[in-house]
């Protein structure tokens, strides 16, 4: 465990980028992120790949970084020399230290052995790939273009080029998913084998189709059905991997850096459409409209659409809040003291939600984990 | 001075909405007494409070003068009443400084029940009546049947009802001929020792108390001693004077004449309504009927949601109380809601108005307990004692009875909804008393009814049942003896008392199953499971619980989105703030206020 607490929290002095890729086939009726739906309309990728790269070459100089990811959307719609060119703008502008993870998501119908193999070569060595579930029916309801057994080969195939570290994505609680259904796919994932493992349970973003359907009185997920089919994942998956945050689980080696600078507060640099960059103790978020976007990289502005700098406090409580997400948690310091002896600290406390572990805050149950960041946010900071 | 053969004392009882306000200011522009380009609406309703909801809490008089035909001068003091049964013993007064009144009643609506009881208290009073039909220009108005229905109450013939539209005007004048023709010039004695009735006070910020006086014998002046007779106090009249309707200072208020007196007073609990004021040099042997002391009727504990506002809550109702002498306050402890106050009031629109303007004026958020009335609960030891709150019921191993304060309820309702009106009375507890067909299409009935099952949801029913045609009122009966218990409810095994009720023993179990079920709902699932018991004495009537969260985490973190994640959790966290701990549950103030509506 010690060796796990040294390497999340040293993730704090990690340099990452993150760069996102935001065209997709199709919108997922789940999805809210920052999209360009390519059936709707026919933008020029190249066009994009170039305008993050003069994006990248705006960004002030910076030491070399040890974890590159690629979002999306979709990076898989990229061709293996449009990312190349995109990591070769990174290595250029910042360095990148030898060993650094580059991480790109991809959808299973993309990712062919002959792409794989081509993207391991460009020097991609990490791979997250959006299976979702191993149940046609489920992957119909969340609106996924693949099938399961292309899950399963694209799983094969990034393992046959290999990638240091292939990570699954599932989504668990998707409306008419039976419990049988869950606990199938988690053992097809686990078969399978694959060095990481990420499960987020569907949730019901504003303004998506989800929210839609479930507003005008379609089923939408439920919180027990959810619960339920997180401790199963979580009962099965404690023999092979590491749970080591709230939805991620894996081998020792392979926990994923770029995450884990997010939760250590750690900086990153971000590039594209809506990206979310953090430097200089400042968060900055870039514009959410392609048009917008390349018009201001055409004149030569940086796309930002907003900055955010905390004051200590806030800084320190978020600290606390990202860190909780984790299993290592977090080192208490002056929030996680405030944060104990508040009122609802000792509530916790008492409930057994949350504890105290040699000089670290530790979620008990990560599925509680929001409840607790909620009182840290909201804490006073202590009187002099 | 003005004779009093050309003073007329009067006053417009109405119901809400029927024109009451619209009619005064018309009458006050007709003499000239408000320009008409000063005009806003509703002149004499001066809170904002009454402004908004249609209603006038404190009376106000103004002086109008209006030159008749008979080519004399008439000085007119129109006097206004309280609308609302919480306030009518405050109406009761006003009008005993009247010797007339004005029936207001909508061509389109017709005799409302509140309307009537207050024409009754006029009749009792001695005031002679002009019936009075407002908005006959409307295309739904029925002046004819309404004016029989009036007739059918009062006596009379059809042309002793006049028709207005205090709207456009018409009518107006000849409104005012029949003031000064038909009501009667004040009577009283000029000679005697000053007799002046208070029938009104407010509390001005830089003035003190402000009384409303109707001399009835001998005069005030100004800068005499004065005698309060029903607290004994002695003060110097600092000033007197009427309103037209701005203050006017006079050097004498004469028999038969009303005005305002300002006296050094500072606390209005010192100046009671129905209170006579005499001199002090000279002064009356004795004091003019039908004073009584204030009394509260209906009780709430008012808590406040964040315990620190505490102080602020004391400050806020002791202000109230400057304007308000029938609020009364005591501090109370609930374990559930922490420290608070227990206040009485005349009745449940009273109660409302109190805690919106604590809400509003003083920006308050407050917890208000189920209202709940005055019980005598008789010990064995055969001494009585008062509850207000259910937590002061005496155990039942020195509890020999419970008597209950009944009402005398007056609904009056189209004759079609009678079948429906008497079922809901059955509902609760209520016995039927006489029922008058006012005309073959509207009834009045009357009903005994323990006064605790119509501070709940009462009117409210009354109102959907009738689709909104039925209008009540209500005045204080006697005490009686009721199979009473308390219901607790305990949250997570401790009792609430902010829940808890006293009820009759038949309605117990279904009280307690509609508040468990209810309280399932409305309380958001926690980190443990959470039993909602319902109980009497120590035997568990209903149970139910709400399960222990088991999720409460969002999935990602949005791409390296921190900020909108922090602002999320923030947001939600605001949203629970409004949330009262009761032991280790959090409870949001929406099941307080939920929970108490239990529908039928």
């Amino acid at each position: 465990m010690s060796d796990s607490i040294a390497q999340v929290d040293g993730a704090v002095a990690a340099r990452a980028a993150y760069v996102h890729i935001p065209f997709c086939r199709r919108r997922c009726p789940y999805c809210d992120f920052a999209v360009v739906d390519l059936s709707a309309s026919s933008p020029s990728i190249q066009r994009y790949a170039d305008a993050v790269a003069a994006e990248i070459d705006m960004e002030p100089a910076w030491a070399p970084l040890h974890a590159v990811n690629f979002g999306g959307g979709t990076p898989s719609a990229l061709t293996p020399g449009q990312l190349e060119s995109l990591i070769r703008s990174l290595s250029n502008r910042f360095g990148l230290v030898d060993g650094a993870e580059v991480s790109i998501e991809a959808n299973p119908e993309d990712w062919t052995p002959e792409y794989a193999a081509s993207l391991r070569e460009i020097g991609i060595n990490r791979v997250s790939l959006g299976v979702q579930s191993f149940d046609d029916d489920v992957l119909g309801v969340l609106g996924r273009s693949h099938t399961a057994e292309q899950g399963r080969q694209a799983v094969r195939a990034a393992q046959a080029s290999g990638f240091e570290t292939a990570s699954l994505d599932l989504i668990f609680g998707t409306p008419g998913e039976s419990l049988e259904s869950w606990q199938r796919t988690v053992e097809v994932a686990c078969e399978l084998g694959p060095e990481h493992l990420s499960a987020y349970a569907l949730t019901v973003e504003r303004g998506t189709e989800l929210s839609r359907a479930v507003a005008s009185g379609a089923p939408g997920p439920d919180d027990d059905d959810q619960a339920d089919k997180y401790e199963w994942l979580a009962a099965v998956a404690a023999d092979r991997y590491d749970h080591y945050e709230v939805s991620n689980w894996a081998t020792a080696a392979n926990y994923c850096r770029y995450n884990l600078t997010t939760w250590a507060q750690g900086e990153y640099v971000a590039f594209g459409l809506g990206a979310h960059g953090h430097r200089d103790g400042e968060r900055r978020r870039n514009v959410r409209r392609l048009d917008s976007y390349l018009d201001k990289i055409d004149k030569g502005e940086r796309p930002e659409a907003g900055r955010e700098k905390l004051d200590r406090w806030a800084r320190e409580k978020e600290r606390v809040f990202l860190g909780l997400r984790r299993r290592a948690g977090v080192a208490a310091g002056e929030a996680g003291g405030v944060f104990l002896e508040s009122e609802p600290g000792m509530r916790f406390v008492a409930a057994g939600v949350v504890s105290l572990q040699g000089g670290r805050l530790v979620v008990a149950n990560p599925l509680l984990t929001d409840a607790v960041a909620r009182e840290v946010l909201a804490l006073e900071p202590p009187k002099q | 001075m003005t004779v009093p053969a050309r003073i007329r004392n009067f006053s417009i009882i109405a119901h809400i909405d029927h024109g009451k306000s619209t009619l005064a200011d018309r009458l006050l522009e007709f003499t000239g007494a408000v320009e008409q380009r000063d005009m806003r609406e509703q002149v004499l309703d001066t809170m904002d409070i009454e402004r908004e909801r249609g209603i006038t809490i404190k009376a106000n008089a103004v002086r109008l003068e209006y030159p008749a035909s008979d080519g004399e001068t008439y000085i007119l003091n129109l006097i206004d009443t309280p609308g609302h049964v919480d306030f009518s013993y405050e109406v009761s007064r006003s009008l005993d400084a009247c010797e007339g009144a004005l029936l207001l009643v909508d061509a389109a609506q017709g005799v409302e029940a509140q309307t009537l009881a207050n024409a009754y208290l006029a009749i009792e009073n001695g005031l002679e009546i002009i019936p009075v039909v407002n908005k006959i220009d409307l295309p739904s108005a029925e002046p004819e049947r309404v004016s029989a229905e009036l007739l059918g109450i009062l006596g009379g013939a059809p042309e002793d009802v006049i028709h207005v539209s205090a709207k456009s005007g018409s009518g107006i004048e000849e409104l005012l001929e029949a003031i000064v023709a038909r009501l009667p010039a004040p009577s009283g004695n000029a000679e005697s020792a000053l007799r002046a009735m208070v029938f009104d006070s407010h509390y001005d910020t830089y003035r003190g108390v402000v009384c409303s006086v109707r001399v009835v014998d001998g005069e005030i002046r100004a800068g005499a001693q004065v005698r309060f007779m029903a607290t004994d106090l002695v003060e110097n009249a600092d000033e007197i004077g009427v309103l037209r309707p701005a203050a006017e200072p006079v050097k004498r208020l004469a028999q038969g004449e009303v005005g305002y007196l300002i006296t050094g007073i500072k606390e209005i609990d010192l100046v009671r309504v129905g209170d006579t004021v005499t001199d002090a040099g000279k002064a009356a042997g004795e004091a003019l009927p039908g004073y009584q002391e204030p009394k509260p009727m209906v009780f709430s504990g008012m808590f406040p949601t964040d315990g620190d506002d505490f102080e602020r809550l004391r400050e806020a109702l002791e202000k109230l109380r400057l304007n308000d002498s029938s609020l009364v306050y005591q501090p109370e402890t609930s374990r559930a809601l922490g420290f608070g106050f227990r206040c009485g009031f005349l009745g449940l629109l009273h109660m409302e108005i109190v805690r919106e303007r604590l809400e509003r004026e003083y920006d308050l958020d407050l917890v208000a307990t189920a209202p709940s009335v005055e019980y005598r609960a008789h010990l064995t030891d055969d001494t009585t004692v008062q509850v207000r709150s259910p937590q002061d019921l005496p155990g039942p191993q020195v509890l020999a009875d419970i008597a209950e304060p009944y009402v005398k309820v007056m609904i009056i309702t189209p004759s079609e909804y009678v079948g429906t009106v008497m079922e809901l009375i059955q509902q609760r507890r209520g016995e039927m008393g006489e029922m008058t067909y006012l005309t073959p299409e509207r009834v009045e009935l009357h009903y005994q009814v323990p006064l605790a099952e119509i501070v709940f949801d009462f009117f409210d029913q009354l109102k959907s049942r009738t689709r909104g045609y039925a209008s009540m009122d209500y005045e204080p009966g006697d005490y009686r003896m009721s199979d009473l218990v308390r219901v607790n409810i305990l949250l997570n095994g401790i009792p609430v008392d902010a829940f808890s009720s006293i009820v009759h023993k038949d309605r117990a179990y279904r009280y307690g199953r509609a508040m468990v079920e209810r309280l399932r709902k409305l309380i958001p699932r926690q980190m443990f499971d959470i039993p909602v018991q319902a109980a009497v004495g120590s035997r568990i009537i209903a149970r139910e619980t709400i399960k222990a969260q088991r999720k409460d985490v969002t999935a990602k973190c949005y791409g390296g989105d921190i900020t909108r994640k922090r602002k999320l959790l923030e947001r939600q966290k605001e949203g629970k703030r409004r949330m009262k701990m009761v032991g280790q549950v959090e409870v949001p103030q929406e099941a307080f206020i939920s929970a108490l509506r239990i529908d039928e």
